[in-house]
């Protein structure tokens, strides 16, 4: 069986990556990029951006100071109003 | 904060609430309005139309709470409220469910996906970038970045991206709640990240970072 070319690799990365690929796909899958350094970049670089936009909300999360105040009033009054 | 304290903050009202009532669902917002904030901006990109969201949620998710039966944290129940009261809103913008499933919104992302040689070889590969992602969050100003590229992202690949990388829904959920098939979300997931994968690459590619 012939070897995946760069472009089905990428096109099958987010299944490789969620272990979704079949047997004789994925063993071709690895078999490629056993010898494409250039995929292996790709997949690095992929996994890297995943990682860097899971940090940077985690990031916003630390340094969130909770909802202003107005909006807590503002939610605490509509609330009160409906309860009557 | 707990299922109990969600209990007594959204009990059958009797006209003008108990101070201890008032006290609780106070609490529960001050506990859980920041980070509802949070994914609702990422999802309007608004702040005023994400406050309006939040409230929305909280009055939604009390006036709902005989439906909630404990069988997750009330953080992820309110999440969930939120994220429908966000959907809701976008889908008065856009009309996202058929976007998702139309082949034709790749298009959207243009040179942002990777373009190949006739034999199947990307057309213009690049090294990996030899900084670890720990070395590259070192630079405060990356995160603010990274964040920004990520809003700078077309629909619906933001929302599909927002949903399933940032705020951490399954594919089966993000499916559901976007009424689109999961292989529809794989695929515009897929895309999305690789177009943020390139956007990052332009961007460290500035600064040689990479």
């Amino acid at each position: 069986m012939s070897l995946l070319t760069c472009h089905e690799v990428i096109d099958f990365l987010g299944a490789w990556l969620d272990d979704e690929l079949p047997p004789d796909v994925r063993g071709r899958f690895d078999e490629h990029v056993a010898v494409c350094p250039a995929c292996v970049d790709y997949i690095e670089t992929y996994r890297k951006t995943q990682a860097l936009a899971r940090r940077a909300a985690d990031d916003e999360a630390r340094d969130d100071d909770g909802a202003p105040e107005p909006l807590v009033r503002a939610i605490l009054d509509a609330w009160s109003a409906r309860a009557r | 904060m707990g299922a109990a304290e969600l209990d007594r903050a959204g009990g059958p009202s009797q006209g003008d609430e108990p101070a201890a009532k008032v006290e609780d669902f106070a609490a529960l917002v001050r506990a859980h309005a920041g980070a509802l904030r949070r994914t609702c901006q990422r999802l309007l990109q608004d702040a005023t139309e994400a406050d309006d969201a939040v409230q929305e949620a909280f009055l939604s998710a009390f006036a709902h709470l005989h439906t909630f039966r404990g069988q997750a944290r009330p953080s992820t129940w309110l999440h969930r409220i939120a994220v429908n009261a966000c959907l809701m809103r976008l889908r008065r913008r856009i009309a996202l469910a058929p976007a998702i499933e139309s082949d034709d919104c790749d298009a959207a992302l243009g040179s942002l996906l990777p373009r190949y040689l006739a034999d199947g070889h990307r057309a213009d590969p690049r090294p990996a970038w030899t900084a670890s992602v720990d070395e590259l969050c070192e630079r405060r100003e990356l995160c603010g970045r990274v964040r920004r590229l990520v809003q700078s992202l077309p629909e619906p690949h933001r929302t599909v991206l927002v949903l399933r990388d940032l705020e951490e829904l399954s594919t089966e959920e993000t499916a559901t709640l976007l009424g689109v098939r999961v292989n529809a979300v794989k695929t515009r997931l897929h895309r999305a990240r690789q177009a943020l994968r390139t956007m990052l690459e332009r961007e460290l590619a500035k600064e040689d970072l990479g």
